[in-house]
């Protein structure tokens, strides 16, 4: 059985994360330290809520072992503040990011338009070969909930967008680093095909 | 879904309470039909000053995948925790954020600002009190804040607590009519429009929803950005995917 881990932050939902893993076949484990356990993991999951200091706080406490679990190429999926604290920094906090994708996150413009960005929109998808969009139409509707969006150095990295008043960053990819600005686990059924191609890749990177 | 004692309920104008199912054989449904969002309040936990039934939460969030609010009861960081951890997405919070207004800084410091719904039970007082004024059919009134389940006045204004709430860090309003709640005669046009032109961050329509011709209507005439229905579904005078088609239909951009 496929093992993946869901790093906690202790500041949000990651039940929700945890049943769609658990539905789609992966046996699931909640950390919030690498003790020990990386030798056993196929797969690691960065989850999607909280605030940007706090749940970096919560990774500096482990930041080297964190870095040599990046070093051993295991698939990552970055959703939301997980994808955004890959960066170097952010608009939303004062701590320097964990820097392993080179750019910055940002605010969403506030004289455009509403935020947060709570809601379902398409997905223009930019790059049809990635892994991660096996059976996934272009334009299918995937739930977003964010402030910030992530301004990457390298344009190619990006593999789907999204337009919300502008276009933004919906999916980047990088080695065997998967990250989405929406919440996979929380959009429906194309989601939920995500988080099964997510657990194919892992199963693959073996 | 408003719950009770563990039951779907829904009553009118906030009372007389009728009984409209299990909350996680309903959620499951609304999931597969293709509801855009949950809400799920726990509209006696307030009221008795006891905690959500977190096992109902993860129930319900452990057969669904879409997104999740939950409120009732939450007074302090500690309940916001448990009913994220429990498998919310987002926490509502109502009398606990006009007793204790920094309650919101403090959660959207540690949660983030798009994880805090602040719900506002709004409803029409004709007294003296309010700092905005409206008028119809010659009387005057002013929308007022109510608490623990629509029972307690609290000679807030609704539009200038909307203003704060957002400055403290709300992500998004729930706004919810009192006079218009259970009634099935449409959403509160004018209470919607009073608040969402006045502030920036997303407002669901909640109250009144009595048939699709109800939703479009509050899509064209208001900023709203979700509309919240209840009786509509729950008694099944109408199919989520007919209320969809209908809205793309009259080109409102919404998932199919």
């Amino acid at each position: 059985m496929i093992r993946i881990a869901i790093f906690d932050y202790g500041a949000g939902n990651i039940f929700s994360l945890k049943s769609s893993l658990k539905r789609n076949g992966a046996n699931v484990s909640v950390i919030n330290d690498f003790n020990d356990v990386i030798e056993n993991l196929d797969g690691l999951i960065l989850p999607g809520v909280g605030n940007f200091d706090p749940a970096l706080l919560s990774v500096y406490k482990c930041k080297r072992k964190f870095l040599n679990y990046i070093e051993k190429n295991i698939p990552i999926l970055g959703i939301c503040l997980g994808m955004e604290m890959l960066f170097e920094k952010s608009e939303e906090g004062n701590l320097e990011g964990l820097k392993i994708i080179k750019g910055e996150v940002v605010s969403l413009p506030k004289s455009l338009i509403k935020i947060p960005h709570i809601g379902w929109n398409n997905l223009e998808i930019v790059n049809g070969k990635s892994k991660l969009f096996e059976g996934i139409p272009n334009n299918s509707w995937v739930y977003f909930v964010h402030s910030y969006y992530t301004v990457p150095e390298e344009i190619s990295i990006i593999t789907a967008r999204t337009n919300y008043g502008i276009s933004i960053p919906a999916c980047i990819e990088k080695n065997n680093i998967f990250c989405t600005q929406f919440h996979p686990e929380k959009s429906s059924e194309i989601g939920e095909r995500m988080m099964k191609n997510f657990i194919k890749i892992c199963t693959q990177s073996k | 879904m408003d719950v009770n004692k563990g039951r779907v309920v829904k009553g009118i104008n906030f009372k007389e309470l009728k009984d409209a199912g299990n909350p996680a054989i309903l959620a499951k449904r609304y999931s597969e039909e293709g509801a855009d969002e949950l809400v799920f309040l726990d509209i006696t936990a307030a009221e008795e000053h006891r905690e959500i039934m977190k096992n109902i939460v993860k129930k319900v969030a452990s057969v669904i995948n879409i997104p999740f609010t939950v409120g009732g009861g939450i007074k302090k960081l500690e309940d916001a925790r448990n009913i994220l951890l429990s498998g919310a997405d987002r926490v509502s919070i109502n009398t606990a954020a006009v007793i204790n207004p920094d309650l919101i800084q403090e959660l959207m410091s540690i949660f983030g600002r798009q994880c805090i719904v602040v719900a506002l039970d709004v409803s029409r007082n004709y007294g003296k009190g309010g700092k905005n004024i409206f008028s119809k059919d010659g009387k005057n009134y002013w929308f007022e804040i109510k608490t623990y389940g629509g029972k307690k006045s609290t000679l807030i204004d609704a539009i200038e607590w909307a203003k704060k709430v957002e400055k403290l860090g709300a992500g998004e309003i729930l706004l919810t009519s009192i006079d218009a709640d259970g009634t099935e005669n449409g959403y509160d046009i004018e209470l919607l429009n009073a608040i969402c032109n006045r502030i920036n961050i997303p407002v669901i329509a909640s109250g009144g929803c009595g048939s699709k011709e109800d939703i479009l209507k509050v899509f064209e005439k208001t900023q709203v950005d979700a509309a919240l229905a209840a009786s509509l579904f729950h008694f099944k005078r109408a199919s989520l995917n007919e209320v969809k088609e209908y809205l793309h239909k009259n080109n409102i951009l919404i998932r199919l």
